[in-house]
């Protein structure tokens, strides 16, 4: 077979990437390959098909009709074995063999599983694809499984445990550091959100790891490393995702923690371009690349490198950690630098409501935005994110940045009129 | 054609927000809309004031719409006119939108299953509600220059 456009990996990046194609070059063969056997579907949403609130149905990212409509052709199911860039080719598992013109490789993270003793157990599982979520469902559906723990108190494992906690089982999280979303929120909000899913039910124990799975062949429990022991038949572990670059490492493909790219999403080897989570990505705050693993940055590279595939120029403007969570529908925004050092010299707005519970923290430096957290009030946060990313000068506006009933009215007329200028103009960014 | 806002003529008499909710009312009648119908329907624009300035503001349908990249589940997607539109019963309200949205122009619609709420541009009117409905040009229709 041989394809104009090849894109390996089926979700937020290589869809993307698809659509920025057609929007240029509405002929060109393409095709989408996933070792995934489905349609594109919401990953977030995994959590919903587990506890049975939604199914695949209610999943799916784009219309029943979305490859036919864009002349996509789909290699559902497939794993590729090895890329060979010299011949433009990737060679599946079966030994069938693609060519392509243009490739992009769209393959997402992997879920990272830290050592211990007594991986081999049944009974252990990540979270991270649907077939991870079908399986813990069909489990708890079929046996008492009482018990449970999730190692990882990021996202992914709240998460994981909000829907466990959902369905009935008693749930502990075991978090290493010494709080939960510590990368994403400060120590206050962090404690915000623990007081939020200790109320629902969940157990929190931080400042411990699990050192050993324990069964004879499925797992009746884990070992922490305070010698403690926690029964539980449902051990996830959902401690993070690494970039999925095997197969550009062994093809020659320049990869550190990700696949390194350029603006254009161009890989070091011509015809090859990645995005999303298995590339380092721009930081528009540091100006470095690195992984930046979040559904939008994902998306947006992959319309970059899907345009640039097409030949329609285009370079990404960079992305940022930016995280909207809802545990137990309490509402939290983060994004940017959230924990600055002393050293750094930033300038921190806070502003909490006890009674409410709200909490609002806006970190500045040199009188631009860098990070916010927003707690409970998190209407109007992209006006935040916005002037963040333009690196507007707020220094006019500070007081009124923090406070709850912040519009673009509490901006400076310059800053507000430009906004509404450009937004009747074609051809705007941002 | 795009909404322009010109808050210079803005005299903050809210018609534009009695409107919307009405255009977007079950009845479209404005008694109906505002006494008899529960939930009553929500304003998707939103008059801004501080002292005597003021502005009214809706989704301003962005070429490079921030809201619909970052959509986890595809519910916000701009359609062939290039208007951003929304699908509540595809919405999780995850408030991906909200983060991103430089205008601020999202809400959350609480009054049942949490999911966002935006203008739609009036579906089926020449002449979105708030615009017609304007008494002192604020909101006029412009070509995209």
């Amino acid at each position: 077979m041989a394809y104009k456009y090849l894109i390996i990996g089926n979700s937020a990046g290589g869809i993307g990437a698809a659509e920025a194609i057609r929007s240029v070059d509405a002929e060109g063969s393409l095709a989408i390959l996933s070792d995934e056997p489905c349609v594109a579907y919401s990953r977030p949403m995994i959590t919903n098909l587990l506890t049975g609130q939604a199914s695949f149905n209610n999943m799916v990212y784009r219309s029943s009709d979305f490859y036919t409509e864009n002349r996509i052709e789909t290699l559902l199911g497939k794993k590729v074995a090895k890329l060979q860039p010299s011949e433009n080719k990737v060679t599946l598992d079966g030994g069938e063999e693609i060519t392509y013109e243009k490739l992009l490789l769209a393959t997402g993270g992997t879920p990272f599983i830290p050592k211990m003793n007594g991986l081999q157990k049944k009974g252990i599982h990540t979270f991270t694809t649907i077939k991870d979520a079908e399986e813990i469902r069909g489990k708890i559906q079929q046996q008492e499984i009482g018990e449970a723990v999730v190692l990882g108190g990021g996202l992914i494992g709240l998460l994981t445990a909000e829907a466990l906690v959902t369905m009935g089982l008693k749930v502990t999280v075991v978090e290493l550091l010494d709080r939960v979303l510590a990368p994403l929120l400060d120590p206050k909000a962090s404690a915000m959100v623990r007081e939020v899913v200790e109320r629902n039910g969940i157990q929190v124990v931080t400042g411990r790891t699990v050192t050993e799975v324990l069964g004879k062949d499925e797992v009746t429990g884990v070992q922490l490393d305070d010698g403690r022991w926690l029964p539980c038949k449902l051990f996830v572990v959902a401690v993070g995702v690494a970039p999925n670059a095997g197969l550009a490492r062994e093809a020659g493909l320049k990869v550190n923690r990700g696949i390194a790219v350029n603006s254009r999403m161009e890989t070091s080897i011509p015809n090859i371009y990645a995005c999303g989570d298995c590339a380092e990505l721009l930081d528009f705050l540091s100006g470095n690349n690195r992984p930046i693993p979040i559904w939008p940055a994902a998306y947006m590279s992959g319309m970059v490198a899907g345009s640039n595939m097409a030949k329609s120029p285009k370079e990404y403007d960079g992305g940022v950690g930016m995280n909207s969570m809802h545990l137990f529908g309490f509402p939290v925004i983060s994004f940017g630098k959230v924990n600055p050092t002393d050293a750094e010299g930033c300038e921190v707005l806070s502003k909490t409501d006890e009674v409410r519970g709200a909490y609002r923290k806006i970190v500045l430096s040199g009188n631009q935005i860098v990070g916010a957290i927003l707690v409970e009030d998190i209407d109007r946060a992209g006006i935040l994110l916005g002037l963040m990313r333009r690196k507007v000068d707020v220094s006019g506006c500070k007081e009124a940045l923090i406070q709850d009933d912040l519009g673009l009215i509490s901006l400076p007329r310059a800053v507000r009129s430009r906004m509404f200028e450009m937004s009747v103009k074609k051809n705007v960014a941002k | 054609m795009k909404i322009q806002i010109n808050e210079e003529f803005c005299i903050g008499c809210r018609l534009c927000e009695v409107y919307c909710l009405v255009e977007h009312s079950q009845s479209k009648d404005i008694v109906k809309a505002f006494k008899r119908e529960a939930p009553r329907a929500l304003a998707r624009v939103h008059v801004e004031e501080n002292g005597p300035v003021s502005f009214a503001l809706q989704c301003r349908h962005c070429n490079t719409p921030s809201c619909v990249y970052a959509c986890l589940t595809g519910a916000m997607h701009k359609d062939e006119n290039g208007v951003v539109l929304h699908n509540p019963d595809r919405c999780i309200g995850c408030w991906s939108c909200i983060m991103v949205c430089p205008f601020g122009a999202i809400t959350r619609d609480e009054r049942g299953r949490k999911v966002a709420s935006k203008c739609d541009l009036c579906p089926g009117r020449t002449t979105p509600s708030c615009v017609e409905h304007c008494p002192n040009e604020a909101l006029t229709l412009v070509a995209e220059a």
